[in-house]
């Protein structure tokens, strides 16, 4: 018997405004009609700018002691602010910590990661009806959170979806092979959005993944899965788009792989000169989104230098109050320690948390207000 | 007045808390291996699937991470997910969601995220499944903040319990042992719950205070009843909830009878046991007219062999030598 094919499958990239400036019409304005209207370019690449300061503030608050660890997000900027912009306000973000662009572009104040960052859990507490999750800092954990939402969304038949972020390194950990199983599974309406910037800290993708790209991860649990130019704008607003659609119409979810580059270091903690090659970051420097969106936007005569000088005044101006907004939000007291610990703080977190101050718990010092604790406390002292 | 009661089996009595809470609150869904088509690995989830449907009543695939969070994920959505273990045993494998994500929640996000879940299954020695297949998990997990932690013993606690764990705001571990699934007892026709962090006294006596969870309090009750026949009267406590503790009940307790013994199915290093020990030495030190003992599996994996399994779960006998020990000097 002749051996058959059981299933073959090619993985589809999609490309549309390349570093060369080069513009695939047939993709990014079908039947003239673009994909990204002139007004929302322009917003998206001002917003592009806003971030990219950001980024350069936060980097010097931290080296110069004002913020704990900060990661830089330069470079990415196209990944999750297309796919923020493709999606309704109400579908969920479910990031990791390099999507500021994204969550900006939702509308979460600038000072939340800002706070965040500087050590204070008060700013991973979104706005009410920002519909964004905290940032997930153990690497893949929320998408299985993600699915979770998007399932309840479908449980409560409002149409939402939710879209998860995370780097290629990300694709290494349990926690997505099993929410791609349950999503493609149980027909739940999750994106799967890899960053796949090149490198997970130190190690490279190739280390991660020796098939040829990551997207096939996704066809391996049975989800249309897509790979894009991520420094492409057009290109992840088409992938998202098609994935909203599929999610929204279908319950089925979709893995699309960004192909981006972290241009910056991993963290402030890291110096990502030591382990790479400085000619690889010469060239995706050239192929920054940033450069090819604004070369579009001159020579679509939407955009100039006098624009470009007035929007990073304007940014800066932005980013400068944030950081006074987030400054002065004064330190958390000590015993807010206990705060959000649980619905209701329980009794013995009660009495730890009155006897926190002193050398011993449960050991109630003479000055501290009486309470129903307080004679169990005494009798033993 | 008088209260309608029915004898039912511990299985059925999760089952009953489960439909009851489900018919209660659109927002509860049961979730995990087996529990829809298969009726439940232990047919805990007996015709829950015809009653409610293939939409709440959810089969997954063997992936206790995948359905861990997924669960998570949905609670954030403020639904009510019960989660089902086949065994907490397999729990391990999902420690980073039910363990660094749920309980942390709440606190990681400001306060914005709750997460009303509930996550059930077998706890501790079945008989015979080996030691990977046998953990008793409240000796690890009890230590995680943010967790609050149910034993049940009977049916009547098993469907208070649970009814109270499936309403409650904040991630719940129920924590049920298979060896007593099919044991039976009296529960209320009307609804009731038991509330978290209300010990029970099982047994009152004066000599000496017993403090165990779930399954090893038949060996109390057992041997509080060999010793009261040597003239030694023991107060069983059943602590009902690990997380929150219910410590008053027990100090008040060894200040009558100035003496302590714990039982505890895990492992003596750090366990449920050496906690409550600490706090009764902290708060009755005075009182006690020994140090607590404490009587733990022993300190090793859980043997396969019949005999050496036996040996090493607390039993009644090592419950009458431990309180003969502790006072031996009244």
């Amino acid at each position: 018997m002749p051996l058959k094919k059981a299933f073959t499958t090619t993985i589809d990239n999609v490309s549309i405004l390349d570093e060369h400036g080069s513009f695939d019409a047939k993709l990014g304005a079908p039947g003239g009609k673009p994909i990204i209207p002139d007004d929302d370019l322009v917003k998206l690449y001002e917003h592009m700018c806003l971030c990219r300061k950001y980024d350069e503030v936060a980097f010097k608050l931290q080296r110069s002691g004002r913020m704990g660890t900060y990661p830089e997000n330069r470079g990415q900027e196209a990944t999750s602010l297309g796919a923020a912009y493709a999606l309704n306000g109400d579908d969920w973000l479910v990031p990791c910590y390099r999507e500021n662009a994204g969550l900006f572009w939702r509308g979460l104040p600038l000072e939340f990661v800002l706070l965040h960052w500087m050590g204070d859990e008060r700013g991973n507490a979104i706005p009410e009806g920002m519909c964004i999750t905290p940032l997930a800092i153990p690497i893949g954990t929320q998408m299985l959170h993600a699915t979770g939402l998007a399932w309840a969304s479908k449980y409560r038949n409002e149409k939402r979806l939710a879209c998860t972020f995370f780097g290629d390194g990300a694709t290494s950990e349990g926690d997505f092979h099993e929410a791609a199983n349950f999503a493609a599974n149980l027909d739940i309406p999750v994106i799967f959005f890899c960053q796949n910037n090149g490198w997970a800290i130190s190690v490279p993708t190739k280390i991660q993944c020796s098939a040829p790209t990551i997207a096939q991860r996704g066809i391996a649990y049975g989800m249309d899965s897509i790979q894009c130019d991520g420094n492409d704008i057009f290109a992840v607003v088409y992938c998202m788009k098609e994935a909203a659609k599929r999610a929204r119409e279908n319950n089925r979810p979709t893995f699309i792989e960004a192909v981006t580059y972290r241009l910056g270091d991993h963290t402030t903690a890291d110096d990502a000169r030591r382990y790479r090659d400085a000619k690889e970051v010469e060239k995706w420097n050239n192929r920054d989104p940033m450069i090819r969106l604004r070369n579009y936007l001159v020579q679509r005569k939407l955009w100039d230098d006098a624009k470009q000088e007035a929007a990073v005044a304007r940014a800066k101006e932005a980013v400068t109050a944030a950081v006074k907004r987030a400054e002065e939000i004064a330190s958390p007291k000590t015993a807010d320690i206990f705060n959000s610990m649980y619905a209701e703080l329980p009794d013995d977190l009660v009495i730890q948390r009155e006897t926190m101050m002193t050398h011993s718990l449960g050991q109630h010092p003479e000055e501290l207000p009486p309470t129903s604790t307080q004679q169990r406390t005494h009798q033993q002292a | 007045m008088t209260t309608t009661t029915r004898e039912i089996e511990f299985r059925d009595a999760l089952r009953d808390a489960m439909s009851e809470e489900m018919r209660r609150d659109k927002r509860v869904f049961l979730m995990g291996e087996e529990v829809a088509e298969y009726n439940g690995a232990y047919k805990v989830s007996k015709g829950m699937l015809d009653e409610f449907g293939p939409k709440r009543i959810i089969d997954t695939p063997i992936s206790e991470t995948g359905f861990a969070g997924l669960g998570i994920g949905a609670a954030m959505m403020d639904l009510r997910p019960i989660i089902e273990f086949m065994s907490w045993s397999f729990s391990l494998v999902a420690a980073d969601q039910i363990l660094n994500n749920a309980p942390k929640m709440l606190y990681m996000s400001g306060g914005q995220f709750g997460c009303p879940i509930v996550f059930r299954g077998n706890d501790g020695a079945g008989g015979q499944l080996g030691s990977t297949h046998s953990w008793c998990v409240e000796g690890l997990f009890s230590s995680v903040p943010g967790v609050k932690i149910a034993i049940p013993f009977d049916p009547y606690d098993a469907k208070g319990l649970l009814k109270t764990a499936i309403r409650d705001d904040d991630p719940v571990f129920f924590l049920e042992s298979e060896r007593l699934l099919s044991t039976k007892g009296s529960v209320p026709e009307e609804d009731y719950t038991v509330p978290f962090g209300k010990a029970l006294i099982r047994r009152a006596g004066t000599d000496c205070t017993i403090v165990s969870f779930g399954r090893p309090l038949y060996f109390c009750l057992e041997a509080a009843e060999e010793l009261a026949a040597e003239g030694i009267d023991c107060e069983v406590i059943d602590g009902r909830t690990i997380r929150p503790l219910d410590i008053d009940t027990i100090i008040e307790s060894v200040k009558k009878t100035n003496y302590c013994v714990v039982v505890d199915q895990s492992w003596p290093f750090a366990s449920v046991a050496s906690e409550i020990a600490a706090q009764v030495h902290q708060y009755c030190f005075d009182d006690l007219d020994n140090h607590v003992h404490r009587v733990n599996s022993d300190d090793v994996p859980t043997p396969y062999a019949y005999a050496l399994e036996q040996a090493y779960l607390p039993n009644t006998r090592k419950v009458c030598e431990a309180v003969r020990a502790v006072t031996y000097n009244a």
